[in-house]
């Protein structure tokens, strides 16, 4: 593990409560901490039922900590309106989901210029190069103006990591990016987010089920019941860390 | 400052055309409302033209004149005896309102009044040969009396003239008389002293759009109706013309306070047709507000619908790092384009329809019955309404839209 890279995330006894103050009030998270820092390229397992979704909802601020301290980039998000929690996922986190969750009115391009112009209510000709060039790099230079409906599982995946990426956040959150792909599919995915952890830095952390894929990243965090069972490279893990070679065209 | 709205309308449109077939339904929807709403106010302000038109046509909207005679209340009885209840009511004999050259101006300056004419009106004869007709005779100076009820406007022949010893008369009058332009009627007035009686040239034939005063009615220069009536110098009435026919009843009211004559405004007389036309309006009102009231709900349900159907769009939106105004003013926006788009086909609609009625229903004449036009700014002030209706209907789902929580919109 990289010890000397900054921290992104640090989650330090962090705690969440459904139904508080209810009688079917549960506690699904006792106390996670978790360092996570730049250039990582993580996984995130567990049964079904361990909290994996819900830390990774609160990773992406798309749900509040009932208790704890998180920081994103050394700053404190818990007491964070809503508006201020989104203003931070959109400068700090890409996501990227089991069912693709792309907008379907949208041609692939549309899709990845949306954050663009969610930010800035409109896109320059430069941002829609950018975008283009995103796309040509996850090697859908042919695909652009086709709708998600007219794609493959595979290719709209691929869609989503562009959307994700072309922001360029630190940080790419994926809630089992690979669950709803066939096994060749599966591979280029992640063959994928290999590549662009390894050509743009962004660190990942992929919540699977996949052992497979799991055992192909640099480092794994076992949710059990709510608490980490298990923190640190697989024994076996070999020669994946990543090279900081081959730098992308649109990485500047 | 307005936010740039440039993500917001893209979704928003693009969420519209996605739900292509309850796009489509709703903004047809809010089209049929708009054009009912605009067609019947321009149908309701049309008949209400046209009708006050023809009743004031031939009407002052204010008149003035002497009190009536009233018999005096005796004194209260002294206790312990007993008075006389019953009274004779006093004859009404032709009176002038005292002073009237000095009002004239006076009333000439109110603010609101266009018109002030003195008249003498009484009751006689119109004999020609053999033949007898009970008359209203009316005495005018025809300049002034012009321009309370137009009087040139509706001469059928002749060319309307007053002076000494000429007369206009109603077109039935004359028909009843047997005489034309330029025959000579006499004139018979019954007063106190006998009869007085004159005789007169009528230059001119009117019709004053009702039947019943074309066969009374007979115009004499004011000072021969003076001396017909034994009023000379005297007037009996005062007519009065304001900008805004509905500013007579107020009028009315303050001049009677400020003076000792009897004032009647056209409503007072016309009692009858104030209250139905009130009672279209009152109709024509709720008719509006509740085609109004189902165009919100139809673009509410709409868009209630299109919440639930679009949560997992809402909460990649979110999670891509939408703001919550974001979502709410993108679904404020659809309400806004239904809104707008439909009333823009609505009014199209009404023009269409109000076409229609001009061209096709027709009176008995082969005339159109009235003209009915959709005025430009009744129909921009519709749409906008339309418009703001439709952001109204919105507002409830798109703060539902709003308040999605992300983490739970994105699973589903």
């Amino acid at each position: 593990m990289n010890t000397e890279a900054r921290p992104l995330v640090e989650l330090d006894g962090v705690r969440k409560r459904y139904n508080v103050g209810r009688p079917n009030e549960a506690e699904v998270l006792h106390g996670i901490s978790l360092v996570l820092r730049e250039r990582e390229f993580a996984a995130l397992i567990g049964p079904s039922g361990s909290g994996k979704s819900t830390l990774l909802n609160i990773l992406g601020l798309l749900e509040t900590m009932s208790e704890g301290s998180y920081r994103l980039q050394g700053e404190e998000v818990g007491g964070l309106d809503d508006a201020g929690l989104t203003l931070k996922r959109r400068a700090a986190l890409g996501f990227v989901f089991q069912f693709h969750h792309l907008l379907p009115a949208f041609s692939a391009l549309e899709n990845v210029t949306l954050p663009a112009l969610m930010r800035d209510g409109q896109v320059s000709t430069a941002q829609r190069e950018h975008a283009r060039e995103v796309l040509a790099a996850v090697g859908l230079a042919a695909a652009m103006d086709k709708r998600p409906g007219e794609l493959s599982g595979g290719m709209q995946q691929r869609v989503a990591i562009a959307r994700a990426l072309v922001m360029r956040p630190p940080l790419v959150l994926a809630d089992e990016p690979t669950g709803n792909l066939d096994r060749a599919s599966s591979d280029e995915v992640f063959a994928l987010m290999r590549r662009m952890h390894a050509e743009l830095g962004t660190s990942f952390l992929i919540v699977t089920h996949d052992a497979r894929l799991a055992e192909r990243c640099d480092r794994i965090v076992e949710l059990v019941d709510g608490r980490i069972e298990r923190d640190g490279p697989l024994p076996s893990v070999s020669s994946s860390s990543s090279p900081p070679a081959a730098r992308g065209s649109f990485h500047r | 400052m307005l936010p740039r709205l440039g993500f917001e309308s893209r979704v928003a449109l693009r969420f519209l055309r996605e739900g292509r077939m309850q796009t489509l339904l709703i903004v047809v929807g809010v089209a049929a409302g708009v054009a009912v709403v605009a067609y019947i106010s321009a149908l309701i302000s049309g008949l209400q033209r046209n009708t006050l038109e023809k009743t004031l046509g031939a009407q002052a909207h204010v008149t003035l004149s002497a009190p009536e005679d009233a018999v005096l209340p005796p004194a209260p009885p002294a206790s312990g005896t007993a008075g006389l209840l019953q009274t004779q009511p006093r004859a009404q004999r032709p009176r002038s309102i005292v002073n009237w050259q000095a009002l004239l101006p006076v009333l000439e300056g109110q603010p609101g009044v266009v018109a002030v004419s003195p008249m003498v009106s009484g009751a006689g004869l119109a004999l020609r040969g053999e033949a007898a007709r009970s008359i209203a005779l009316v005495g005018v100076e025809l300049e002034r009396y012009d321009r309370i009820v137009g009087l040139r406007s509706k001469v059928v022949q002749g060319q309307a003239r007053l002076g000494p010893g000429e007369a206009v008369l109603g077109r039935e009058l004359a028909g009843d008389l047997g005489v034309r332009v330029g025959d000579r009627v006499a004139i018979v007035v019954a007063g106190p002293q006998g009869n007085v009686t004159d005789t007169a040239r009528v230059t001119a034939l009117v019709d004053l759009g009702v039947r019943e005063l074309n066969r009374r009615t007979l115009y004499l220069p004011l000072r021969a109706a003076q001396s017909l009536v034994g009023l000379p110098g005297g007037a009996t009435n005062l007519d009065l013309k304001l900008a805004d026919v509905w500013a007579a009843d107020p009028l009315a009211v303050e001049l009677a306070r400020r003076y000792p004559y009897k004032v009647e405004s056209w409503q007072q007389l016309n009692a009858q047709l104030v209250s139905a036309l009130n009672a279209q309006s009152v109709s024509t009102t709720v008719i509006r507000a509740v085609v109004m009231i189902v165009v919100v709900l139809g673009i509410a349900s709409v868009l209630v619908v299109s919440v639930v159907q679009k949560q997992r769009e809402i909460g990649i939106l979110r999670a891509m790092g939408a703001t919550r105004a974001q979502v709410l003013r993108i679904f404020l926006l659809q309400g806004a384009v239904v809104g707008a788009v439909g009333s823009a086909l609505g009014v199209l609609l009404a023009v269409l329809l109000i076409w229609a009625f001009t061209s096709f229903v027709r009176g008995s004449d082969g005339l159109p019955l009235f003209a009915i036009t959709l005025a430009p700014g009744l129909a921009l002030r519709i749409a906008l309404i339309a418009t703001a209706c439709g952001v109204l209907a919105a507002v409830a789902p798109a703060r539902r839209a709003a308040a999605l929580d992300p983490a739970q919109a994105i699973r589903l």
